[in-house]
Formats: structure tokens, sequence, C-alpha cells
């Protein structure tokens, strides 16, 4: 049975439909990742499965009942925000004591999940410090140990890595797998992050202004993306989208190749681009071109670090791909042609 | 054509300290002429044997009229009362500002109306206040008591005897709660303003996660929302009390210091003495009794103020 269920539920604001029917199951153990833009009714459905917001209309299910009407107080959820809201006047022990103390949950246990959420988290040094006086990274992690505290049924994560330094995050991203692999929470993860969707989720739900556009593992989105949003929206940098009449051909830019030093002879592809910008980021370089034989369209190439260099502006070069890596997109319906 | 006003204009404006200077100039000027002027004046005067007839400051009689006016009957009144009503009335305002600012920290209908009304009491006149309330509280003809005589709270067999009225003006006990009543009455539109921004500037994030995490009504108001509008409760305080504390109006207007003595505050003692009665001198000693409480309050709050913003 799924931990979580949502069954065609959608959220009005007057004449906005923040959500517009979803559809969508999570299971034991899974950390299912909503990734889309601002306003793409990712957080407003994360609210309604908090308690936080009411939806207009359908079911949402907590381990097989309906919980819409519920307060948040009486669902067994918890929640990290992106600020990680910390209750300031508290120390990080208080923090952590508080949901146990508002939830009464049984004192004898207090100390036990307090010891195993503290070692997960490895914060035990901070215990009496003021949430204050707390860097980002940790105050995310207290956060953590306070939502892990309870035990919950389900884990809601409001884009808690935003905040964070670009260094930070990465680090923080792993422990995040890590500590999600460790403690098997069920979790629902929403993010703008296309690469954080991709690294922590088992599977990932791609949303648009309020509905699902497609629901998949990483490698399903990367591979097979079902339209042209999901292909521009996942991968970085984003799908080459041309134009070859009704038709839109998608090629990534790392699966363009040279085509004298392409090893395969059927190529999906065959792309003639003069160079107008190179651009060099330590382990590979991206070149900017323009398309020679076609619609002028702007398609962008990795290269590896040797051949960067010998690389000149301005020159024509022509670039294949594989036939598996290229994909075609209906131009009316913008819906992946198989 | 250059020079002339222009020129003048030029050698302020572009000049930090100048220009500063300028805009501060109205403030001080209005400080010093109608604060420190009387101040200094007042000091003088509760040093003099100065009387309306006869308003020489430059009688030396030292200490003289504090000696004086500390034997006074109604000075030790007055500084009891002025002491009690402050205090009642600031524990009052604290409890119910936050209260009202809960209910206004919440949308709900008629929410502009609502807070159009709860301002009311402060933006009216003093004086227009209490005239309202001295009908309320008339011993005759108050409406309060004959909606106490409908629900058998006075009256033949109601719960405070078969009295039909509360004199509520001409009993020592009754009299002071109904000082204070107005009091908090007049003060809670301001204290709300004060304590209400603080409140809105609390994340709503913050609210959310003690809802997820289980807290009812009560666990946020008292280890979330107070916590954090303490230092906003302290200036409301701050600000309020002050006002209490040397307002003379209210007790003018109900009262007139009656029954007897026993409504009597130090601002309206020191007006009776010294413009009613004449006798500046002592006036003014009474006034300046004000002052060391006033400001062990102001240091006191400012004190706590900066101290919970270090956290």
């Amino acid at each position: 049975m799924a931990v979580l269920e949502i069954r065609n539920v959608t959220k009005h604001y007057g004449k906005i439909h923040a959500v517009d029917g979803i559809d969508l199951e999570l299971e034991e153990g899974e950390l299912l990742a909503l990734l889309g833009a601002s306003g793409s009714g990712k957080t407003t459905l994360m609210r309604m499965v908090a308690g936080l917001e009411q939806p207009s209309s359908g079911d949402i299910l907590i381990d097989g009942e309906s919980v819409v009407g519920i307060p948040p107080r009486h669902r067994n959820v918890a929640m990290v925000f992106q600020s990680h809201a910390l209750y300031p006047q508290m120390t990080v022990r208080e923090n952590i004591l508080f949901p146990l103390k508002s939830r009464k949950v049984p004192k004898e246990t207090w100390q036990e999940r307090i010891d195993w959420a503290v070692s997960m988290l490895r914060i035990d040094h901070l215990l009496d410090r003021r949430t204050t006086r707390l860097s980002g990274g940790e105050s995310q992690r207290v956060a953590l140990a306070r939502a892990l505290v309870r035990d919950p049924e389900l884990f809601l994560f409001d884009e808690p890595l935003s905040a964070l330094d670009a260094q930070v995050r990465n680090v923080a991203r792993a422990e995040l797998r890590d500590l999600q692999r460790r403690t098997g929470i069920t979790t629902l993860y929403v993010t703008h992050d296309q690469l954080e969707a991709l690294g922590l989720g088992d599977r990932v739900v791609v949303m648009k202004d309020g509905r699902i556009r497609q629901v998949g593992t990483p490698e399903e989105l990367y591979a097979r993306p079902a339209d042209l949003f999901v292909a521009s929206f996942i991968g970085n940098p984003p799908m080459n989208l041309i134009e070859r009449g009704e038709t839109i051909v998608g090629v990534r830019a790392e699966h363009l190749v040279l085509k004298d030093r392409a090893d395969f002879t059927d190529a999906g592809i065959d792309l003639a681009l003069r160079v107008g910008q190179l651009e060099f980021l330590g382990s590979e370089w991206l070149a900017y071109g323009v398309e020679e034989d076609g619609d002028g369209g702007r398609v962008v190439v990795r290269l590896p670090p040797d051949l960067g260099d010998n690389v000149t502006l301005g020159e024509r070069y022509e670039f294949v791909a594989e036939r598996r890596h290229v994909k075609h997109f209906d131009k009316q319906s913008e819906r992946l042609v198989e | 054509m250059k020079g002339g006003p222009r020129h003048l204009w030029e050698a302020v404006a572009d000049h930090d300290r100048r220009l500063g200077w300028v805009m501060l100039g109205p403030a001080v000027v209005y400080i010093v002429a109608f604060i420190g002027v009387p101040f200094v004046l007042a000091v003088l005067l509760s040093f003099s044997n100065a009387t309306v007839g006869n308003p020489t400051i430059h009688h030396f009689v030292g200490l003289q009229n504090f000696i004086q006016v500390i034997h006074q009957r109604q000075f030790v009144t007055g500084l009891e009362n002025s002491l009690l009503v402050t205090f009642v009335t600031l524990a009052l305002l604290l409890v119910l500002a936050t209260i009202e600012v809960e209910l206004l920290a919440r949308p709900f209908r008629f929410k502009r109306l609502v807070q159009t009304l709860l301002i009311l009491p402060w933006a009216m006149p003093v004086a227009l206040a209490a005239i309202a309330w001295l009908w309320l509280l008339d011993s005759q003809f108050s409406p309060l008591d004959w909606i106490f005589r409908q629900i058998h709270v006075l009256g033949p067999g109601g719960i405070f005897g078969p009295a039909m009225h509360f004199y509520y003006l001409g009993r020592t006990g009754l009299a002071l709660a109904s000082i204070i009543a107005l009091n908090v009455w007049r003060m809670l539109p301001l204290a709300v303003i004060i304590v209400l921004a603080g409140r809105l500037s609390i994340p709503q994030e913050l609210f959310d996660q003690a809802e997820i995490d289980g807290a009812g009504v009560f666990r946020t108001l008292f280890r979330i929302t107070i916590p954090a509008l303490t230092p906003v409760l302290i200036v409301a305080v701050l600000f309020t009390g002050l006002l209490v504390f040397g307002d003379m109006a209210i007790v003018n207007l109900l009262t007139s210091g009656g029954p007897g003595n026993s409504t009597q505050v130090l601002p309206y003692w020191a007006f009776l003495q010294g413009i009613n009665g004449g006798d500046l001198g002592a006036g003014a000693a009474v006034a300046l009794f004000l002052l060391p409480v006033l400001l062990a309050v102001a240091i006191f709050a400012l004190h706590f103020a900066y101290r919970s913003r270090e956290d």
C-alpha cells in the first residue's frame, strides 16, 4: 500500500488554478522529487499534503486514510522548510524536543529518540547552542534532526538546500541522500533545481502550471523526455532543440561529437555548426554555435578538455550523434515521437 | 542666472553635515523651547516660593517645597494611586494587546471596519472620551447599570444585592477601577499598533512549522509568539506607561480626584497645587517627583529591550 496517495487534487485561488488535477502515489522508503519552476504548483501541492492548505477538490490519503480536513497537528508528517524555521529563542536541544512535547510522545522514549537523531546528523556538539548562532549547514542539520526525531510516516522537504552556499550544497545533497537511505523514511522533496531532483530522487515528477508533465526515474526523464518542456528542463546545458519541418529534433550537448572523431557510423543527426563562443568550465568546454545549413538555430556542444584548445572561433565544424541519443518531438503536440 | 538663492542652496545641500543641522533644526528648536525651557523653569520654580500672583523665581528657598509636599496627605495618596493605576493598566494592556494582536494577525471578514473601530478610543479627544464615560458610569442613569439590572446582576434578587446602581465614581475602589478601565480603553489601540508591527514581522513559516510539529494555540503563543514579541512589548509598555503615569486629564474629568481624595494622582495634584491653588513652587515640586520614576522606567525598559535584541 502506498504511503501517500494524491487523487485528482486541485487547488483554485479564484480564477487561478495553482494545482490542476494531480494523481500521484508514493511508495514506502521512496524519495519522490517534485520538480518545477516557481508557480508550477509543487509547493502548493506539498502544503496540501502537510495540511497547511486544503484542496479545492480531490483526496489525499496517508497510509490509506483520507486526511483532507485534518489539521497538520494530527497528521503523521514532518516538514523541513527552506528557511529551516528553527525557533529562535530556544537552544538546539529545545528545538528538537519541541515536536516530542507538542505531540505528546511518551517521555520515556525522548532520550533515545534524541540520541538517535543527533547521532544521525552529527550535531551532538551543537545541542546547547542558541539557534541564532548556527551556520547555514548546521541549522539545516538541526532542522532535519527535529523532523527525524518523531519518526513520522512521511517527510516533506520544501527546497531545503536553496538557502545554502553552492559549495555547501553538494556536500549537503550527498549527506541528505545518505540519510534518507539509512533511515528509509518516505520522502516528498520539492525543488526547482533539476540537478537536485536527479541526484536525490528515486523518481522525479516534473510539474508545470499545476499539472504533471512526466513521472519517471531520473534515467527515464533524461533519456526519454515525454515532451519539449521536460526535454528542455532536464539536463544542464538544456537539450538542443532544432527545427526540422514539422518535427523538432532534440539532442544533448554531451552527445554531439565531431564527425571525424566519431566511432560509430549510423548517425541520428548530422549538424554543421559555425562556432561563435567557447566557454571553459574546468572539466569540459562548451562550444556555442549556429547551424550553417539549417534555420540558423543556436546549438551547444560539450567538448572534452583536450579538444577545446583545438577548436577555433568562427570556423565551421561538423557534429554527429548516435541514433539512440537523438529524440524527435512533434511540433504541434510538443510530445515525444517514439 | 547663477548666484543668490541658488548659491545659498548649494552651499547647504551639498554638504551633508550642514544639511543635517538644517533638517534637525526645527526639531531641536521645538524640544528646547517646549520641553527644555519648561523643564528648567519647573526645576527653578520648585526651589523658589513663586506663586501665580507673584511669579518671581529668584527667591531661593532650598528644599522647603519638597519637604512640605511630602507631608501632604494628598501627595502620598496621589503617589500610591499613580503607581497602582499605572501598574494595573500596564498589566491589563499587555494581556489584552497580545490577544487582540493575535486576532488582527489573521484574515477575517470586515477586518478593515473592525480595525477602524478599534483605533477610535485612541483617536478620540480625551475630553470627548471622558464625557462619554461619565454617562456610562453615571450614578443614576448609567446604561451599564441598566444592562446589569436586566440580566439580574443588580436589583432585587441580583448577584450584587438589592442595590440598583453600582455608583462607579462614588465609591473609592470602584472609582479607581473606573479610572483604570478608562486608561486601558484609551491606551489599548496605541499598544496594539506597536505590538502588531512586531507580530507581523514574525515569519509565517515559523507558525507553519509549529503547527506541523504539533503545537496547539497555547504552546505556540507562549513558546513562539511572546518570546518573539518581547522587545516590542517592552516598547509598548514604555510608551503607554509614560503616558498613563503622566496623565491628569482622565482623573480631572472623571472624578476630580474624588470621592474625597481617594483617586488623586500626582500629575493632577501638581496641577491643583500649582495652578488652581496658585502655589507654583509646591506644584512644581510635586511634578518633579514624577521624574525619577519615569526615568527609571525608561532606562529599565530600554535596557531590557536591548538585551533581548542581543539574542
